[in-house]
């Protein structure tokens, strides 16, 4: 679960652009959207992209999107309950 | 300074090859929309409108090319020629041409594709309509998202005005590709069944294709009789995201002012708008939100996507010619797919095509990029 | 008509250079844009938070037109751009994306990009301009339309200024150059100065 939670922000990182944003600024409860991270719109679509592709996992509503991507710990947890599942 | 007038017009659509085979249906409130399932293009059925590929290819050799020509040329061609050929207008050096389109030729990115890359360059695409019919000057080619054929209005009145031509031929067209689809499909964005604009049932859009035509003049003699006169337009940026739609409709709602401005008329004179209705969720919303604050609530309003799909670069020019013979026909056609009010905001949804005495339409579009047009046409007095 | 308005200011990014009104203001050795453009924005001190989420001629657009709009009071401001390759950098991308069935996976970032006019939206949204945005495609740099079509929009006070010029990005190579066109200023707007100064570089 650490592992995947570091890898998530890596990704995050990484997918999403965020020059200047380090691993070590993203906390695991931090929101990603609104104040957190700041992400928007075309961040939460590009994120159901990022769970399909690297995890396999296709978003049967993405309006399940905005619970799953709270933080990095929502995002994980649904990842490896998927996963279990 | 001189009126400047929308006159002969065309469309090419799965309704056949002019405007008229299109009004009739549209009067008869039957869309074009059709469930597809076609892999080449997504990986999953989807509801669109496209021309049929072999019609279309016999209607384009009857016009004997001299050499191959992409589907979308062919479209264009098409339509263009019949535009052309009802004006009378000889293609002088006081004659421009002007391209609508978001996309051009690009499915020629396809590896299997036989067309060479080099055709999506858009300049190449106005230079073979431009070669075709031999027009004197290049091509001038807009491309602004899906207000492109609104603006394209805009535009060619602002040359004629400022005498840089008499007439402006403007030609739009984009295809339904595997390009498009996938994109919107990543958006989250297609209806898998026909749009339902300003329904509280709706989920989103379906994507067409069409090639549209309409002539732009000055010239008040030998004018189409669904002739109308280009009142007023403007073009406002919402300056708040390049996807979203703005939560206060501030850019539609500017657009909305700045032409009525122009036209020197108010809301109450306006007898009806053609509006963009995607069927998304956040446009239409968007929509209702700025024609509430341009206080047009109670102006019968539709939007045609129920009909053709988003043609894109196409749509705001096959609206605003649909809209012409609306006013010509003194007729309101019904909002296809719309059965109960889903915006937050009071909208005059046309539910049944009706005849009503009309004069003056508001056609508005927006778009990727935050952009906004709105245009006001009144009816060529006979 | 020729001689009503005026060039306030003008720029240009191309090769390495960016200048403004005719004086470099910042060089590089690099010759990878990505490379050249972010460390140009950093160094012009400009800051907005969508920078590096963008294409690059979204990138290109918003450096240079950051240069001429950072001081500029005026926000009835008019965009008309042009280029030769429209978004086509950025298509490509796309279509990398969704070309094999087995790795497709197109993405959204990348596809809103896929429109030439994003770059005026951004810009839009940068400095809060609510003005008209016109794109329009020409297979070299031409003062012709820009120019009659510039005119119009200041004669129908559809802006009190204009924002316009090129933007070009294409297999790596950029080229970017805006003026702004108002009431007053240094040139006179004709044909012929806008060439001159896009020729002096």
């Amino acid at each position: 679960m650490t592992d995947l939670k570091l890898e998530l922000k890596e990704k995050i990182i990484e997918q999403l652009n965020l020059e200047d944003v380090s691993v070590a600024e993203i906390g695991d409860k931090d929101p990603l959207f609104g104040e957190g991270l700041g992400l928007d719109s075309i961040d939460a679509l590009e994120l159901i992209v990022m769970l399909d592709k690297d995890y396999g996992i296709k978003l049967a509503d993405p309006k399940e999107g905005k619970q799953i991507f709270e933080s990095v710990e929502t995002m994980a947890a649904y990842i490896t309950s998927k996963k279990a599942g | 300074m001189s009126e400047i007038y929308l006159s002969h017009n065309n469309v090419v659509s799965n309704y056949g090859f002019d405007s008229l085979a299109a009004v009739n249906e549209i009067k008869q409130e039957k869309s074009s929309l059709q469930l597809i399932d076609d892999s080449q293009i997504l990986s999953k059925p989807v509801c669109t409108s496209r021309m049929d590929t072999e019609k279309l290819k016999e209607a384009f050799a009857l016009l004997n090319p001299r050499e191959s020509y992409t589907r979308l040329e062919q479209l264009l061609i098409v339509s263009l020629e019949k535009t052309i050929k009802a004006s009378g207008v000889p293609l002088n050096e006081r004659v421009g041409l002007l391209i609508s389109t978001t996309k051009g030729n690009i499915d020629v990115l396809d590896t299997q594709n036989p067309f060479p890359e080099e055709r999506a360059y858009l300049t190449v695409l106005g230079d073979k309509i431009k070669d075709f019919f031999g027009f004197q000057h290049e091509a001038m080619v807009l491309s602004n998202a899906c207000v492109s054929g609104v603006l394209a209005i805009a535009v060619a009145k602002r040359f004629i005005q400022q005498g840089t031509y008499d007439h402006v031929f403007v030609v739009g067209g984009d295809l339904v590709t595997k390009f498009i689809l996938s994109g919107f499909n990543a958006f989250q964005a297609l209806s898998d069944a026909p749009c339902k604009p300003y329904d509280k049932d709706r989920v989103g859009i379906n994507i067409g294709e069409v090639g549209s035509s309409v002539l732009v003049t000055k010239n008040p003699n030998a004018l189409a009789k669904e002739s109308v006169v280009v009142l007023g337009e403007a073009s406002c940026n919402d300056a708040n995201h390049i996807s979203g739609p703005s939560r206060t409709g501030e850019g539609l709602f500017r657009s909305i002012e700045s032409a009525m401005k122009q036209a020197r008329i108010s809301a109450s004179e306006i007898d009806c708008i053609s509006a963009h209705g995607t069927a998304t969720i956040f446009n239409d919303e968007m929509e209702a939100i700025a024609f509430n604050r341009a206080n047009l609530q109670a102006t019968p309003i539709n939007s045609l996507k129920g009909y053709f799909g988003h043609t894109l670069g196409a749509s705001g020019l096959i609206e605003t010619i649909v809209g012409m013979h609306s006013l010509h026909q003194n007729t309101l056609f019904c909002s296809k797919g719309f059965e109960e009010l889903g915006v937050s905001k009071p909208l005059n949804v046309i539910g049944k095509t009706t005849q009503k005495s009309l004069d003056i339409f508001l056609k508005t579009a927006s778009g990727f990029g935050g952009c906004n047009t709105a245009t006001i046409f009144k009816k060529v007095a006979s | 008509m020729a001689t009503r308005y005026h060039i306030e200011q003008y720029c240009r990014i191309t090769n390495g250079r960016i200048s403004k009104n005719g004086a470099l203001v910042f060089e590089s050795a690099e010759t990878e844009f990505s490379a050249f453009i972010k460390t140009a924005y950093k160094t012009l001190g400009i800051a907005y938070s969508k920078f590096f989420k963008m294409d690059s001629l979204s990138k290109l657009a918003l450096v240079a037109a950051d240069l001429l709009l950072v001081e500029e009071p005026e926000k009835n401001m008019a965009l008309v751009f042009s280029n030769n390759a429209s978004s086509l950098d950025t298509d490509r991308k796309h279509q990398q994306s969704i070309q094999d069935p087995d790795g497709y996976f197109p993405s959204p970032a990348v596809f809103v990009y896929t429109l030439p006019n994003i770059c005026m939206g951004e810009i839009s949204i940068k400095h809060r301009l609510f003005s008209e945005n016109s794109f329009f495609i020409n297979n070299r740099f031409l003062a012709d339309n820009l120019f009659d079509y510039t005119n119009s929009l200041l004669a129908m006070q559809k802006a009190e200024k204009v924002l316009c010029g090129w933007v070009d990005f294409d297999h790596g190579k950029y080229d970017a150059f805006l003026y702004v066109v108002a009431k007053n200023g240094t040139f006179t707007h004709s044909k012929e100065s806008i060439n001159q100064l896009y020729q002096t570089i």
